[in-house]
Protein backbone atom coordinates (compact mmCIF):
# COMPACT_ATOMS: atom_id res chain seq x y z
CA UNK A 1 0.00 0.00 0.00
CA UNK A 2 1.51 3.39 -0.97
CA UNK A 3 -0.78 5.79 1.06
CA UNK A 4 -0.42 4.45 4.50
CA UNK A 5 -1.94 7.51 5.79
CA UNK A 6 -5.15 6.44 3.85
CA UNK A 7 -5.23 2.91 4.96
CA UNK A 8 -6.93 3.52 8.36
CA UNK A 9 -8.17 0.80 10.04
CA UNK A 10 -12.04 -0.04 10.19
CA UNK A 11 -13.66 2.43 12.75
CA UNK A 12 -14.68 0.89 16.69
CA UNK A 13 -18.57 -0.07 16.76
CA UNK A 14 -18.38 2.75 19.25
CA UNK A 15 -17.23 5.64 16.93
CA UNK A 16 -18.45 4.32 13.69
CA UNK A 17 -18.43 6.97 11.93
CA UNK A 18 -15.02 7.96 10.38
CA UNK A 19 -15.55 11.87 8.95
CA UNK A 20 -11.87 12.62 9.96
CA UNK A 21 -11.37 16.55 10.26
CA UNK A 22 -8.00 16.34 7.82
CA UNK A 23 -8.81 20.24 7.08
CA UNK A 24 -7.06 21.02 10.90
CA UNK A 25 -4.26 19.73 9.24
CA UNK A 26 -3.92 21.74 5.77
CA UNK A 27 -6.45 24.42 6.43
CA UNK A 28 -6.29 25.07 10.24
CA UNK A 29 -7.57 28.86 8.90
CA UNK A 30 -10.55 27.83 8.32
CA UNK A 31 -13.39 28.85 10.72
CA UNK A 32 -14.11 25.67 12.76
CA UNK A 33 -18.10 26.66 12.75
CA UNK A 34 -18.36 26.47 8.93
CA UNK A 35 -16.12 23.35 8.03
CA UNK A 36 -18.36 20.97 6.34
CA UNK A 37 -16.09 18.27 5.50
CA UNK A 38 -12.63 17.42 4.31
CA UNK A 39 -11.04 14.70 2.88
CA UNK A 40 -7.11 14.00 1.59
CA UNK A 41 -6.84 12.91 -1.86
CA UNK A 42 -4.04 10.12 -2.84
CA UNK A 43 -2.36 11.18 -5.85
CA UNK A 44 -4.48 9.90 -8.55
CA UNK A 45 -7.47 9.47 -6.93
CA UNK A 46 -10.69 10.96 -7.80
CA UNK A 47 -14.03 11.92 -6.82
CA UNK A 48 -17.06 14.02 -6.86
CA UNK A 49 -20.25 15.60 -4.95
CA UNK A 50 -22.57 17.90 -5.40
CA UNK A 51 -21.62 20.82 -4.17
CA UNK A 52 -24.31 23.93 -3.18
CA UNK A 53 -24.11 27.61 -4.10
CA UNK A 54 -22.34 29.60 -1.23
CA UNK A 55 -20.06 26.93 -0.15
CA UNK A 56 -16.20 27.04 -0.92
CA UNK A 57 -13.80 24.42 -1.86
CA UNK A 58 -10.39 24.62 0.05
CA UNK A 59 -7.89 22.79 -2.47
CA UNK A 60 -3.87 22.45 -0.87
CA UNK A 61 -1.29 21.29 -2.47
CA UNK A 62 0.29 18.34 0.01
CA UNK A 63 3.48 17.42 -1.62
CA UNK A 64 5.49 19.47 -4.55
CA UNK A 65 4.13 18.68 -8.00
CA UNK A 66 0.31 17.80 -6.96
CA UNK A 67 -2.08 18.69 -10.12
CA UNK A 68 -5.88 18.36 -9.38
CA UNK A 69 -8.35 18.13 -13.51
CA UNK A 70 -11.61 19.30 -12.21
CA UNK A 71 -14.81 19.56 -14.09
CA UNK A 72 -18.42 21.82 -13.18
CA UNK A 73 -21.74 20.46 -14.26
CA UNK A 74 -24.58 22.60 -13.40
CA UNK A 75 -26.63 20.01 -10.53
CA UNK A 76 -30.18 21.34 -11.82
CA UNK A 77 -29.51 21.02 -15.60
CA UNK A 78 -26.54 19.25 -16.45
CA UNK A 79 -26.41 20.61 -20.08
CA UNK A 80 -25.04 23.30 -18.41
CA UNK A 81 -21.03 22.68 -18.06
CA UNK A 82 -18.27 24.55 -17.38
CA UNK A 83 -16.92 25.64 -21.09
CA UNK A 84 -13.35 26.62 -21.05
CA UNK A 85 -12.78 28.80 -24.56
CA UNK A 86 -16.41 30.71 -23.24
CA UNK A 87 -14.00 31.44 -19.90
CA UNK A 88 -10.94 31.73 -21.34
CA UNK A 89 -11.89 34.57 -24.11
CA UNK A 90 -14.35 35.98 -21.72
CA UNK A 91 -11.16 36.92 -19.05
CA UNK A 92 -8.79 37.44 -21.94
CA UNK A 93 -6.41 34.93 -19.67
CA UNK A 94 -4.92 31.81 -20.16
CA UNK A 95 -4.26 31.18 -16.39
CA UNK A 96 -6.65 31.87 -13.69
CA UNK A 97 -6.17 33.33 -10.27
CA UNK A 98 -7.61 34.98 -7.74
CA UNK A 99 -10.57 37.05 -9.32
CA UNK A 100 -11.37 34.70 -12.30
CA UNK A 101 -14.26 33.11 -12.81
CA UNK A 102 -15.03 29.54 -14.16
CA UNK A 103 -18.00 30.18 -17.07
CA UNK A 104 -20.47 28.03 -17.97
CA UNK A 105 -21.72 27.41 -21.47
CA UNK A 106 -24.63 29.40 -20.31
CA UNK A 107 -22.84 32.23 -19.36
CA UNK A 108 -22.80 31.71 -15.81
CA UNK A 109 -20.72 32.12 -13.35
CA UNK A 110 -20.08 28.29 -11.86
CA UNK A 111 -17.58 29.30 -9.09
CA UNK A 112 -15.03 31.98 -8.62
CA UNK A 113 -11.19 32.16 -7.11
CA UNK A 114 -11.45 34.08 -4.09
CA UNK A 115 -8.01 33.25 -2.53
CA UNK A 116 -5.01 31.72 -4.36
CA UNK A 117 -1.20 31.55 -2.98
CA UNK A 118 -0.19 29.95 -6.14
CA UNK A 119 -0.35 32.91 -8.91
CA UNK A 120 -1.35 30.33 -11.51
CA UNK A 121 -3.21 27.70 -12.40
CA UNK A 122 -3.91 25.91 -16.23
CA UNK A 123 -6.72 26.43 -17.76
CA UNK A 124 -5.92 24.89 -20.92
CA UNK A 125 -7.71 21.05 -20.44
CA UNK A 126 -4.92 18.94 -20.85
CA UNK A 127 -6.13 15.66 -19.82
CA UNK A 128 -3.59 12.48 -19.04
CA UNK A 129 -5.63 9.46 -20.69
CA UNK A 130 -4.65 5.65 -21.03
CA UNK A 131 -2.59 5.68 -24.15
CA UNK A 132 -0.19 8.69 -22.81
CA UNK A 133 0.19 6.91 -19.43
CA UNK A 134 0.84 3.42 -20.78
CA UNK A 135 3.65 5.19 -22.72
CA UNK A 136 5.08 7.41 -20.46
CA UNK A 137 4.94 5.45 -16.91
CA UNK A 138 3.86 1.57 -18.65
CA UNK A 139 1.55 -1.21 -17.43
CA UNK A 140 0.87 -0.78 -13.53
CA UNK A 141 -2.60 -2.62 -13.25
CA UNK A 142 -4.35 -3.80 -10.52
CA UNK A 143 -3.69 -7.72 -10.01
CA UNK A 144 0.29 -6.42 -9.62
CA UNK A 145 -0.10 -3.50 -7.65
CA UNK A 146 -3.30 -3.21 -5.88
CA UNK A 147 -4.15 -0.11 -4.82
CA UNK A 148 -1.13 1.28 -6.13
CA UNK A 149 -2.34 1.04 -9.64
CA UNK A 150 -2.20 3.90 -11.86
CA UNK A 151 -5.87 5.42 -13.12
CA UNK A 152 -5.12 8.29 -15.65
CA UNK A 153 -7.00 11.40 -15.52
CA UNK A 154 -9.68 10.62 -17.90
CA UNK A 155 -10.47 7.43 -16.86
CA UNK A 156 -10.79 8.86 -13.30
CA UNK A 157 -12.95 11.75 -14.66
CA UNK A 158 -15.53 9.20 -16.86
CA UNK A 159 -16.09 7.20 -14.00
CA UNK A 160 -16.73 10.76 -11.68
CA UNK A 161 -19.31 12.13 -14.41
CA UNK A 162 -20.72 8.58 -14.98
CA UNK A 163 -22.49 8.57 -11.05
CA UNK A 164 -24.66 11.22 -12.77
CA UNK A 165 -25.14 9.62 -16.24
CA UNK A 166 -23.02 11.51 -18.33
CA UNK A 167 -20.96 10.19 -20.76
CA UNK A 168 -17.41 10.48 -22.55
CA UNK A 169 -18.87 12.67 -24.84
CA UNK A 170 -19.88 15.20 -21.82
CA UNK A 171 -16.26 15.67 -20.41
CA UNK A 172 -15.30 18.64 -21.05
CA UNK A 173 -12.09 20.44 -20.78
CA UNK A 174 -11.04 20.72 -17.04
CA UNK A 175 -8.84 23.33 -15.07
CA UNK A 176 -5.97 21.45 -13.78
CA UNK A 177 -5.18 23.14 -10.61
CA UNK A 178 -1.80 23.89 -9.50
CA UNK A 179 -0.35 23.46 -12.98
CA UNK A 180 1.54 25.66 -15.19
CA UNK A 181 1.63 25.48 -18.84
CA UNK A 182 2.68 28.31 -20.93
CA UNK A 183 2.65 28.55 -24.67
CA UNK A 184 5.59 30.36 -26.05
CA UNK A 185 5.58 32.70 -29.46
CA UNK A 186 5.26 29.67 -31.67
CA UNK A 187 2.41 28.40 -30.02
CA UNK A 188 4.37 25.53 -28.22
CA UNK A 189 3.53 24.33 -24.69
CA UNK A 190 6.35 24.54 -22.20
CA UNK A 191 5.02 22.81 -18.57
CA UNK A 192 6.76 24.72 -15.90
CA UNK A 193 8.39 22.41 -13.01
CA UNK A 194 8.72 22.97 -9.61
CA UNK A 195 5.45 25.34 -9.65
CA UNK A 196 3.13 24.59 -6.37
CA UNK A 197 4.52 23.73 -3.44
CA UNK A 198 3.26 22.02 -0.50
CA UNK A 199 1.24 23.89 1.28
CA UNK A 200 0.16 26.44 -1.78
CA UNK A 201 -3.84 26.93 -1.78
CA UNK A 202 -6.59 27.83 -3.74
CA UNK A 203 -10.40 28.64 -2.94
CA UNK A 204 -13.06 27.93 -5.34
CA UNK A 205 -16.41 29.93 -4.28
CA UNK A 206 -19.46 27.74 -5.74
CA UNK A 207 -21.76 30.34 -7.83
CA UNK A 208 -24.28 27.92 -8.44
CA UNK A 209 -25.23 23.90 -7.48
CA UNK A 210 -22.77 22.36 -9.45
CA UNK A 211 -21.77 18.70 -9.74
CA UNK A 212 -17.63 18.78 -8.96
CA UNK A 213 -15.85 15.79 -10.68
CA UNK A 214 -11.92 15.84 -10.20
CA UNK A 215 -8.96 13.60 -10.71
CA UNK A 216 -5.39 13.66 -8.73
CA UNK A 217 -3.74 12.22 -11.68
CA UNK A 218 -0.72 13.90 -13.08
CA UNK A 219 -0.61 16.47 -15.73
CA UNK A 220 0.04 15.55 -18.78
CA UNK A 221 3.15 17.42 -19.67
CA UNK A 222 4.30 16.83 -16.44
CA UNK A 223 7.99 15.56 -17.65
CA UNK A 224 8.74 13.42 -14.22
CA UNK A 225 9.13 9.99 -15.38
CA UNK A 226 7.78 8.48 -12.87
CA UNK A 227 4.08 8.61 -12.27
CA UNK A 228 4.11 10.01 -9.10
CA UNK A 229 0.85 12.67 -8.37
CA UNK A 230 1.05 14.41 -4.90
CA UNK A 231 -1.41 14.20 -2.91
CA UNK A 232 -4.39 17.33 -2.17
CA UNK A 233 -6.43 17.91 0.78
CA UNK A 234 -10.08 19.40 0.31
CA UNK A 235 -12.09 21.21 2.74
CA UNK A 236 -15.41 22.55 1.81
CA UNK A 237 -16.75 25.38 4.18
CA UNK A 238 -19.82 27.66 4.67
CA UNK A 239 -18.72 30.96 2.76
CA UNK A 240 -21.98 32.52 1.39
CA UNK A 241 -22.46 33.36 -2.01
CA UNK A 242 -20.63 36.43 -3.95
CA UNK A 243 -21.28 39.64 -2.01
CA UNK A 244 -21.54 42.64 -3.62
CA UNK A 245 -18.67 44.26 -3.21
CA UNK A 246 -17.15 41.11 -4.40
CA UNK A 247 -13.40 41.16 -5.39
CA UNK A 248 -14.39 38.42 -8.63
CA UNK A 249 -17.50 41.07 -9.60
CA UNK A 250 -15.20 43.52 -9.74
CA UNK A 251 -11.94 42.02 -11.66
CA UNK A 252 -13.66 42.30 -14.84
CA UNK A 253 -16.92 43.73 -16.18
CA UNK A 254 -17.53 40.54 -17.62
CA UNK A 255 -17.17 38.93 -14.78
CA UNK A 256 -19.94 41.30 -12.70
CA UNK A 257 -22.08 40.18 -15.74
CA UNK A 258 -21.48 36.62 -15.32
CA UNK A 259 -22.14 36.89 -11.69
CA UNK A 260 -25.19 38.50 -12.30
CA UNK A 261 -26.53 35.89 -14.88
CA UNK A 262 -25.55 32.78 -11.91
CA UNK A 263 -27.91 35.74 -9.42
CA UNK A 264 -30.83 35.55 -12.12
CA UNK A 265 -31.16 31.49 -11.20
CA UNK A 266 -31.38 32.61 -7.28
CA UNK A 267 -34.31 35.19 -7.92
CA UNK A 268 -35.99 34.37 -4.35
CA UNK B 1 4.42 16.89 -35.16
CA UNK B 2 5.63 19.46 -32.27
CA UNK B 3 6.23 22.81 -34.29
CA UNK B 4 3.39 25.09 -34.56
CA UNK B 5 4.94 27.76 -36.54
CA UNK B 6 3.48 28.94 -39.40
CA UNK B 7 3.49 26.60 -42.88
CA UNK B 8 2.33 27.55 -46.11
CA UNK B 9 1.28 25.12 -48.63
CA UNK B 10 -0.57 25.44 -51.31
CA UNK B 11 -2.97 23.04 -53.44
CA UNK B 12 -2.86 21.21 -56.67
CA UNK B 13 -6.37 20.47 -56.41
CA UNK B 14 -8.64 21.72 -59.31
CA UNK B 15 -12.28 23.26 -58.31
CA UNK B 16 -13.73 22.17 -61.71
CA UNK B 17 -13.04 18.73 -60.22
CA UNK B 18 -14.78 18.70 -57.14
CA UNK B 19 -18.02 16.69 -56.37
CA UNK B 20 -18.96 19.46 -54.42
CA UNK B 21 -18.87 22.99 -54.21
CA UNK B 22 -20.77 24.92 -51.88
CA UNK B 23 -20.87 28.89 -50.68
CA UNK B 24 -22.39 29.26 -46.87
CA UNK B 25 -23.32 32.70 -47.17
CA UNK B 26 -22.68 35.15 -44.03
CA UNK B 27 -23.70 34.18 -40.54
CA UNK B 28 -25.20 30.64 -42.02
CA UNK B 29 -24.96 27.26 -40.19
CA UNK B 30 -24.08 24.05 -42.70
CA UNK B 31 -23.74 20.52 -42.16
CA UNK B 32 -21.81 17.96 -44.30
CA UNK B 33 -21.18 14.67 -44.58
CA UNK B 34 -17.90 13.75 -45.72
CA UNK B 35 -16.32 10.51 -46.68
CA UNK B 36 -13.26 8.98 -45.32
CA UNK B 37 -10.53 9.96 -48.10
CA UNK B 38 -12.36 12.49 -49.46
CA UNK B 39 -10.56 16.06 -49.30
CA UNK B 40 -12.14 19.41 -47.95
CA UNK B 41 -11.40 22.93 -49.31
CA UNK B 42 -12.84 25.47 -46.76
CA UNK B 43 -12.34 29.16 -48.50
CA UNK B 44 -12.39 32.57 -46.66
CA UNK B 45 -13.87 34.42 -50.01
CA UNK B 46 -13.47 37.82 -48.36
CA UNK B 47 -10.84 37.60 -45.95
CA UNK B 48 -11.01 37.76 -42.24
CA UNK B 49 -13.95 35.28 -41.55
CA UNK B 50 -14.09 33.23 -38.91
CA UNK B 51 -15.58 29.72 -40.18
CA UNK B 52 -16.43 27.71 -36.56
CA UNK B 53 -16.37 24.16 -37.42
CA UNK B 54 -16.93 20.95 -35.21
CA UNK B 55 -16.41 17.67 -36.97
CA UNK B 56 -17.90 14.27 -35.75
CA UNK B 57 -17.48 10.69 -36.87
CA UNK B 58 -20.28 9.94 -38.53
CA UNK B 59 -20.21 6.03 -37.57
CA UNK B 60 -20.25 6.76 -33.89
CA UNK B 61 -21.81 10.53 -33.14
CA UNK B 62 -20.51 10.14 -29.93
CA UNK B 63 -16.84 10.82 -30.84
CA UNK B 64 -15.67 13.77 -31.50
CA UNK B 65 -13.13 16.67 -32.29
CA UNK B 66 -11.00 17.26 -29.37
CA UNK B 67 -9.04 20.49 -29.26
CA UNK B 68 -7.58 19.05 -25.97
CA UNK B 69 -6.24 15.72 -27.32
CA UNK B 70 -5.15 17.43 -30.83
CA UNK B 71 -3.07 20.40 -28.81
CA UNK B 72 -1.90 17.31 -26.34
CA UNK B 73 -0.45 15.66 -29.48
CA UNK B 74 1.18 18.35 -31.26
CA UNK B 75 2.58 19.92 -28.47
CA UNK B 76 0.89 23.43 -29.32
CA UNK B 77 -2.09 25.09 -30.21
CA UNK B 78 -2.46 27.05 -33.29
CA UNK B 79 -3.29 24.22 -36.78
CA UNK B 80 -1.70 24.54 -39.89
CA UNK B 81 -0.58 22.34 -42.87
CA UNK B 82 0.92 18.43 -40.96
CA UNK B 83 -1.77 19.22 -37.94
CA UNK B 84 -3.55 16.07 -37.16
CA UNK B 85 -7.19 16.55 -36.06
CA UNK B 86 -7.92 14.19 -32.84
CA UNK B 87 -11.08 12.72 -31.46
CA UNK B 88 -11.90 12.20 -27.74
CA UNK B 89 -10.80 8.84 -28.33
CA UNK B 90 -7.55 9.37 -29.62
CA UNK B 91 -8.00 8.80 -33.54
CA UNK B 92 -6.98 11.20 -36.30
CA UNK B 93 -10.11 12.40 -37.80
CA UNK B 94 -8.63 14.85 -40.25
CA UNK B 95 -5.17 16.16 -41.74
CA UNK B 96 -4.53 19.45 -42.84
CA UNK B 97 -2.88 18.99 -45.99
CA UNK B 98 -2.72 22.09 -47.38
CA UNK B 99 -3.16 25.85 -46.46
CA UNK B 100 -2.39 29.33 -47.72
CA UNK B 101 -3.39 31.19 -44.21
CA UNK B 102 -0.82 29.28 -41.69
CA UNK B 103 -2.77 29.81 -38.53
CA UNK B 104 -6.40 28.47 -37.26
CA UNK B 105 -7.40 28.90 -33.65
CA UNK B 106 -8.48 26.24 -31.60
CA UNK B 107 -9.26 28.23 -28.27
CA UNK B 108 -11.32 30.73 -28.87
CA UNK B 109 -14.55 28.59 -29.02
CA UNK B 110 -17.87 29.71 -31.00
CA UNK B 111 -19.87 32.82 -29.72
CA UNK B 112 -23.10 32.10 -28.07
CA UNK B 113 -26.02 34.16 -27.59
CA UNK B 114 -25.02 33.82 -23.30
CA UNK B 115 -21.55 34.20 -23.36
CA UNK B 116 -22.24 37.45 -25.69
CA UNK B 117 -24.07 38.48 -22.46
CA UNK B 118 -21.19 37.77 -20.42
CA UNK B 119 -18.37 39.71 -23.32
CA UNK B 120 -20.54 42.82 -24.11
CA UNK B 121 -23.70 43.23 -22.60
CA UNK B 122 -26.91 41.67 -21.51
CA UNK B 123 -28.68 43.90 -23.87
CA UNK B 124 -26.61 41.76 -26.46
CA UNK B 125 -28.71 38.49 -26.15
CA UNK B 126 -30.55 38.65 -28.77
CA UNK B 127 -27.96 38.86 -31.53
CA UNK B 128 -26.85 36.09 -33.35
CA UNK B 129 -24.55 33.65 -32.78
CA UNK B 130 -22.48 30.65 -33.57
CA UNK B 131 -23.95 28.13 -31.32
CA UNK B 132 -27.50 29.31 -32.10
CA UNK B 133 -26.68 28.08 -35.76
CA UNK B 134 -25.52 24.97 -34.47
CA UNK B 135 -28.44 24.21 -32.89
CA UNK B 136 -30.28 25.38 -35.59
CA UNK B 137 -28.67 22.59 -38.16
CA UNK B 138 -28.53 19.87 -35.31
CA UNK B 139 -32.40 20.31 -34.41
CA UNK B 140 -33.09 19.84 -38.19
CA UNK B 141 -31.10 17.12 -39.37
CA UNK B 142 -32.07 14.91 -36.33
CA UNK B 143 -29.26 12.70 -36.18
CA UNK B 144 -28.32 12.07 -32.38
CA UNK B 145 -26.01 15.22 -31.87
CA UNK B 146 -27.40 17.79 -29.45
CA UNK B 147 -25.71 20.65 -27.16
CA UNK B 148 -24.15 18.59 -25.23
CA UNK B 149 -21.60 17.77 -28.04
CA UNK B 150 -21.20 21.71 -28.96
CA UNK B 151 -17.49 20.88 -27.76
CA UNK B 152 -14.36 23.58 -28.09
CA UNK B 153 -13.98 23.93 -31.95
CA UNK B 154 -11.79 24.68 -34.67
CA UNK B 155 -11.94 28.89 -35.71
CA UNK B 156 -10.66 28.79 -39.15
CA UNK B 157 -9.02 31.79 -40.57
CA UNK B 158 -9.24 33.39 -36.63
CA UNK B 159 -6.09 34.35 -34.34
CA UNK B 160 -5.97 34.15 -31.09
CA UNK B 161 -2.68 34.53 -29.96
CA UNK B 162 -1.52 33.40 -26.52
CA UNK B 163 1.27 35.32 -24.47
CA UNK B 164 3.61 33.69 -22.15
CA UNK B 165 2.34 35.85 -19.48
CA UNK B 166 -1.02 34.20 -20.17
CA UNK B 167 -2.89 35.98 -21.82
CA UNK B 168 -5.05 35.83 -24.69
CA UNK B 169 -6.46 38.39 -26.94
CA UNK B 170 -8.06 38.74 -30.44
CA UNK B 171 -5.82 39.73 -33.07
CA UNK B 172 -6.57 41.55 -36.39
CA UNK B 173 -7.11 38.57 -38.85
CA UNK B 174 -3.98 36.14 -40.77
CA UNK B 175 -6.56 35.68 -43.70
CA UNK B 176 -7.27 37.32 -46.82
CA UNK B 177 -9.53 36.83 -49.74
CA UNK B 178 -9.28 33.75 -50.89
CA UNK B 179 -6.65 31.74 -48.31
CA UNK B 180 -7.67 28.51 -47.74
CA UNK B 181 -7.50 25.68 -45.87
CA UNK B 182 -7.59 21.99 -47.11
CA UNK B 183 -8.04 18.63 -44.88
CA UNK B 184 -8.11 15.02 -45.56
CA UNK B 185 -11.01 12.91 -43.76
CA UNK B 186 -9.36 9.99 -42.40
CA UNK B 187 -12.93 8.45 -41.16
CA UNK B 188 -16.38 9.30 -42.03
CA UNK B 189 -17.19 12.44 -40.76
CA UNK B 190 -20.55 15.19 -39.99
CA UNK B 191 -18.69 18.53 -40.74
CA UNK B 192 -20.93 21.31 -38.30
CA UNK B 193 -20.14 24.77 -39.27
CA UNK B 194 -21.18 27.97 -38.65
CA UNK B 195 -20.03 30.98 -40.34
CA UNK B 196 -19.77 33.01 -37.89
CA UNK B 197 -22.48 36.28 -37.08
CA UNK B 198 -20.37 37.65 -34.21
CA UNK B 199 -20.09 41.44 -35.19
CA UNK B 200 -18.95 42.66 -31.22
CA UNK B 201 -15.14 41.52 -32.40
CA UNK B 202 -12.86 42.00 -35.06
CA UNK B 203 -12.69 38.03 -35.30
CA UNK B 204 -14.72 38.58 -38.51
CA UNK B 205 -13.18 42.21 -39.24
CA UNK B 206 -17.02 43.79 -38.06
CA UNK B 207 -18.09 42.41 -41.90
CA UNK B 208 -19.14 38.81 -41.70
CA UNK B 209 -18.89 37.35 -45.21
CA UNK B 210 -19.27 34.08 -46.96
CA UNK B 211 -17.68 31.06 -46.96
CA UNK B 212 -17.25 28.33 -50.13
CA UNK B 213 -16.63 24.62 -49.22
CA UNK B 214 -15.34 22.29 -51.84
CA UNK B 215 -14.72 18.74 -51.60
CA UNK B 216 -12.78 15.83 -53.88
CA UNK B 217 -12.89 12.29 -53.88
CA UNK B 218 -9.97 10.56 -53.45
CA UNK B 219 -7.49 10.82 -56.69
Amino acid sequence: MEHPELALDNPPASAPVDAIEHWRRFAPDLPADKVLFSELVPGGGHWSYRLPRGTTLRMTALDAGANLSLVLYSAQEKLERYNMPDSLKAQHTAHYTRGHVLMSDMGRSMASITADTVGWHDPLGLLLDNRLMHEKYGDHIYQQYRNAMYRSGRDGLLIEIGKYGLAKRDLVAPVNFFSKVVVDGEGRFRYVTNHAKAGDSVDLRIDMDVIVAYSAAPHPLDPNPAYAPGKIGLAVWRSGPAPKDDYCRAFRPENARALHNTDMLYLV
Amino acid sequence: MTATAIRIQESALDPAAAVLDHTVPAGEPYLLAIDKGQTLRIVDLEGNQAVDVIFYNRDDGAEHYSATETLLRQGGIYLTTGSVLYSDDGNPMLTIVADTCGRHDTLGGACAAESNTVRYALQKKFMHSCRDNYLTALQHADIGLGKRDLVPNINFFMNVPVTESGDLSFADGVSAPGKYVELRAEMNLWMLVSNCPQLNNPCNAYNPTPARFLLWNPQ
